[in-house]
């Protein structure tokens, strides 16, 4: 105001809003947004688009019938039991996982955290490779496993296997930088008051975490029921047996069959949407309550 | 961050070769117990039997396995691709970043929501679908055929999936930083004369550097190891439009044990090094954000 | 560690373990593993056959296919799939298999006709109107066509593609072996896109719009025909070509845990009888037995056929030399480039 004051009354041109000084001519505005815009159009609205358009190039009856097929529902099944195994194994995980490292202070904790990012940045080629490694026929506990009339890969198992292996660090990624900011003085108050074990994580800490946990396992969710390398390698393509979704739609793809093909895609493509629908609602209504948001 | 307040007494490493610090908080050890088992079984166990299976390679079959010229093409195939598909999105991640920080515009937040769309959507069905885009009979392929340009089944399939995959990594490292940029910076720089160019160049980038390059970083790392959106789209061609996890597999396939392990552990190695440099590179933004 | 973590290990062991437990089938179940092509015969194949085995034994019987490349298939069952039967592209996929141990050496003296109840030959795809004017082999190797074909290295039916070139340039006048290698040399430099198995070959093809010709299997060629409509596509016979004998087997030490020999036998055996040889016809193979191929000889072409083994000593040697590492087919191609 006194900066203002003192140009007089010589009707000076108001010092501009700091948001002007920070922006660029309403020319390269324009331009930035339409290349923006036009980038995100290319390569996230155009792929949706043609799973759709191809999902129903033969009619909505044909595409009802790729989805209800014995081999469609057989695929369907199976991704839904991998991703319930999975899910609720790395859930376990996370929670143990952030518990002690976002309330203990160790040594190697560091470590502990790299080795936890690791499946990250592992190729899922390589993650359904080592089960092979393991349990294959010729791997090192195949005959041992044969033996003992134990299937893992080519089987159910070995699926679960490479699925917790791919979304391995989901929750804990979620929950460790949560956890650690928030403290833990009131786990400490309540432990101080007696409250015992099962106590102080069903009334003091699953509160708090409750919607960083589900946002956790959303993404965990959504990678484990579309993973496809991985699972690829382990799974042996059986028709109606070991075939999850995504190893659906390649079959189907390579049967000349693309309405079908895209049928199941734009399944999975619906899942997605579901995903980013939840996430983004998380977001806007919980953001303080998840560390995703917040992480910088 | 948080981190150092959340231990309040600021308890140190030199604590008479204590492995913890003493806490009131139950759970400890079978929480670590469980973490340090199931970790085991589930990552490093398997991983380390890939390891131990190059080692009995030795080290001549290991070199010998790697350095065939088919390998090394994938390599280059691999780290090329995802190179320049880190570099593009590198670019328009800046740039929608920028967007959706700085302007206002209709569906902002839509959009804003939808970047994260390829984390969500499983790679075969982001595969198929661009192999049907950038086929020479597809919507956007049937566009460049006449111009002579081929995208699918080339190697600049390969950097489109790539792009694809890495698209949300700059955009979410950057645009947190770039949203919590003082003003106070940029206006000094306009006061003093600066244009607005040289205040972005000078003021702006410098700031979000170590976010742009975490950004690059993991979309690169994920472009690496990428397989389900590729094999689609890349022709899958030797020497030519083959990438390195593809060639594992098609090892594996011809019962080359040996050669899969070999550049299996290669590419493990590659991973755990990018891992630490973008362990390397976020100490490094946090450093200088919290300055 | 603490007591209570390795009882959670324990528990997660066991849990792993009881998932691993073979699934309890109330029916018999027999599972094929078989290569490519072959998705449309055996979809028929496995109807037809659970029927005839209702009859005969009253059991239900449901059989389930994988497929895949011949030498990817091949490396499954290695490694433990429990395959009660593999048709595959070729006797040296199967051999891979026995090698490992997983069935009797001799499987080939198991069946009639060295256990290949059909046999099929390779022919040329084009596209509608031939534009490229392509007759024959020698126009392969011109510059400027673009061939498709499969990786030998993973799939059965591109192994017999390079073969049957090889075999047409050893057989031409004059043709030797340094002659032949430039040739398939040659050959390979026209191919812009290698997939893993037959079927993702002509995808590319056939749907994809890439290349000039596809060396395919001949009813993999009108099955292509037949779904993208013959406005699109056409077969073009070569001057000759090879036999090919993709052959079956029962995988022992499966049916032998599993108790499905009896059923996994039947099945085999059925592809001989007529209806099973007429489900081949149907499929554009091409039958063993006489009375079915006259009934179906005007769809498929006369030419002549050599064999595997009288123009290369069988598929053991011909692995070992052609597709090996290291072999004639890595020193063509990999360094062409």
């Amino acid at each position: 105001m006194t900066l203002e004051a003192s140009f007089g009354a010589s009707a000076p041109p108001a010092p501009p809003p700091a948001y002007q000084v920070r922006s660029e001519s309403r020319l390269v505005r324009a331009a930035l947004i339409a290349v923006a815009l036009g980038f995100l159009g290319l390569f996230l609205v155009l792929p949706l688009a043609v799973v759709l358009t191809r999902a129903f190039a033969s009619g909505v009856s044909a595409y009802a019938a790729a989805l209800t097929e014995p081999d469609a529902l057989a695929a369907i099944r199976l991704t839904l039991t991998a991703a319930a195994i999975a899910v609720p194994l790395n859930l376990l995980f996370g929670l143990c996982a952030a518990w002690c490292i976002a309330r203990f202070e160790f040594r190697g904790k560091s470590v502990l955290i790299t080795l936890i990012d690791l499946p990250f940045s592992v190729s899922p080629v390589i993650a359904g490779m080592v089960y092979v490694l393991l349990f294959g026929l010729h791997g090192w506990l195949g005959p041992w496993l044969r033996s003992h009339d134990v299937q893992i890969i080519f089987a159910l198992p070995g699926i679960v296997l490479a699925t917790v292996f791919v979304t391995f660090p989901f929750v804990a990624r979620e929950l460790i930088p949560l956890m650690q900011e928030q403290g833990s003085d009131e786990e400490e108050a309540a432990v101080v008051l007696g409250a015992s074990g099962w106590q102080l994580f069903l009334r003091v800490t699953l509160p708090k975490i409750k919607w960083g946990l589900l946002y956790g396992v959303l993404l965990c969710n959504a990678r484990a029921m579309g993973e496809f390398g991985a699972v690829s390698v382990v799974s042996g393509h059986i028709r109606g047996q070991t075939n999850t979704m995504p190893l659906h739609v390649e079959i189907l793809y390579n049967e000349y069959n693309m309405a079908a093909a895209f049928a199941v895609a734009s399944l999975l493509a619906a899942l997605a949407l579901v995903t980013l629908v939840i996430k983004t609602l998380l977001e806007w209504r919980y953001a303080d309550e998840l560390a995703a948001t917040r992480r910088h | 961050m948080a981190d150092a307040a959340a231990s309040p007494t600021g308890w140190g490493r030199t604590g008479g070769g204590g492995f913890r610090k003493p806490s009131v908080l139950p759970g400890f050890g079978i929480t670590l117990g469980f973490t340090l088992a199931y970790l085991s079984l589930i990552v490093l166990i398997p991983l380390a039997a890939l390891i131990l299976g190059a080692a009995g390679l030795g080290w001549d079959g290991f070199w010998a396995a790697v350095l065939k010229p088919r390998v090394l093409a994938s390599l280059q195939v691999s780290f090329g691709a995802a190179l320049a598909a880190a570099l593009i999105n590198a670019v328009f991640g800046l740039a929608v970043a920028w967007v959706l920080v700085r302007y206002d515009f209709p569906g902002r937040r839509v959009v804003n929501a939808a970047v994260d769309l390829p984390f969500a959507l499983p790679t075969a069905v982001a595969g198929i679908a661009l192999t049907e885009l950038y086929a020479p009979n597809g919507w956007i392929g049937g566009l460049l055929e006449p111009l002579g340009i081929q995208v699918a089944f080339t190697p600049l399939g390969i950097v489109v999936a790539l792009t694809f995959v890495g698209l949300p990594f700059v955009v979410r490292t950057v645009e947190p930083v770039l949203q919590e940029l003082e003003a106070e910076q940029e206006e000094a720089a306009a006061m003093l004369g600066a244009g607005r160019l040289a205040t972005v160049f000078r003021v702006v980038l410098p700031a979000i550097l170590p976010a742009l390059l975490t950004g690059f970083a993991l979309a690169f790392a994920r472009g690496v190891g990428e397989y389900g959106s590729v094999i689609f789209i890349a022709g899958n061609l030797p020497m030519v439009s083959e990438i390195m996890p593809l060639l594992i597999v098609i090892q594996l396939e011809q019962y080359d044990y040996a050669g899969a392990t070999a550049v299996a552990t290669l590419m493990l190695a590659v991973s755990f090094a990018l891992l630490l440099l973008i362990n390397l590179l976020q100490h490094w933004m946090r450093a200088r954000h919290d300055a | 560690m603490h007591p209570r973590t390795r009882s959670l290990s324990a528990f997660l062991l066991g849990t792993a373990l009881a998932f691993g437990a073979p699934a309890a089938l109330a029916d018999t179940s027999l599972l094929n593993v078989s290569y490519d092509p072959t998705r449309e015969l055996y979809a028929d194949v496995n109807k037809a056959f659970a029927k005839a085995w209702k009859a005969e034994s009253g059991e239900t019987l449901t059989v389930q296919q994988s497929h895949g490349g011949s030498g990817k298939q091949a490396r499954s069952v290695i490694d433990g799939i429990e395959a009660d039967i593999v048709t595959l592209a070729l006797a040296y996929d199967i051999d891979a298999i026995a090698e490992a141990g997983r069935m009797n050496k001799d499987w080939q003296a198991e069946f009639p006709n060295n256990s290949a109840p059909y046999t099929s030959t390779i022919v040329f795809l084009v596209r509608k109107g031939n534009p490229k004017g392509i007759k024959d082999w020698e126009d392969l190797v011109k510059p400027g066509i673009k061939v498709v074909t499969p990786n030998p290295k993973t799939s059965g039916g591109a192994r017999w593609n390079f073969l049957a070139a090889y075999g047409y340039a050893l057989g031409k006048a004059g043709g030797d072996d340094a002659k032949a290698r430039d040739f398939v040399g040659r050959l390979f430099r026209n191919v812009p896109v290698l997939d893993t198995g037959a079927r993702g070959s002509t995808v590319t093809f056939a749907q994809r719009g890439i290349g000039d010709v596809l060396l395919a299997w001949e009813n993999e060629a009108f099955l292509a025909v037949n779904e993208m409509g013959p406005d699109k596509l056409e077969i073009v016979v070569p001057s000759v070509s090879i036999l090919a004998e993709p052959p079956v087997a029962v995988v022992d030490q499966v049916v032998d845990r599993r108790g499905t020999r009896k059923a996994a036998e039947a099945y085999l055996r059925y592809l001989y009888t007529p209806e099973g040889q007429e489900l081949a016809a149907q499929h554009y193979y091409r039958p063993r037995l006489a009375e079915v191929a006259a009934r179906h000889a005007n769809r498929l072409p006369q030419l002549p056929l050599f064999t595997i083994d009288e123009k290369f000593g069988g598929w053991s040697k011909a692995q070992a030399t052609f597709f090996a590492d290291g072999g004639v087919f890595d020193q063509i191609y990999t360094p062409g480039r």
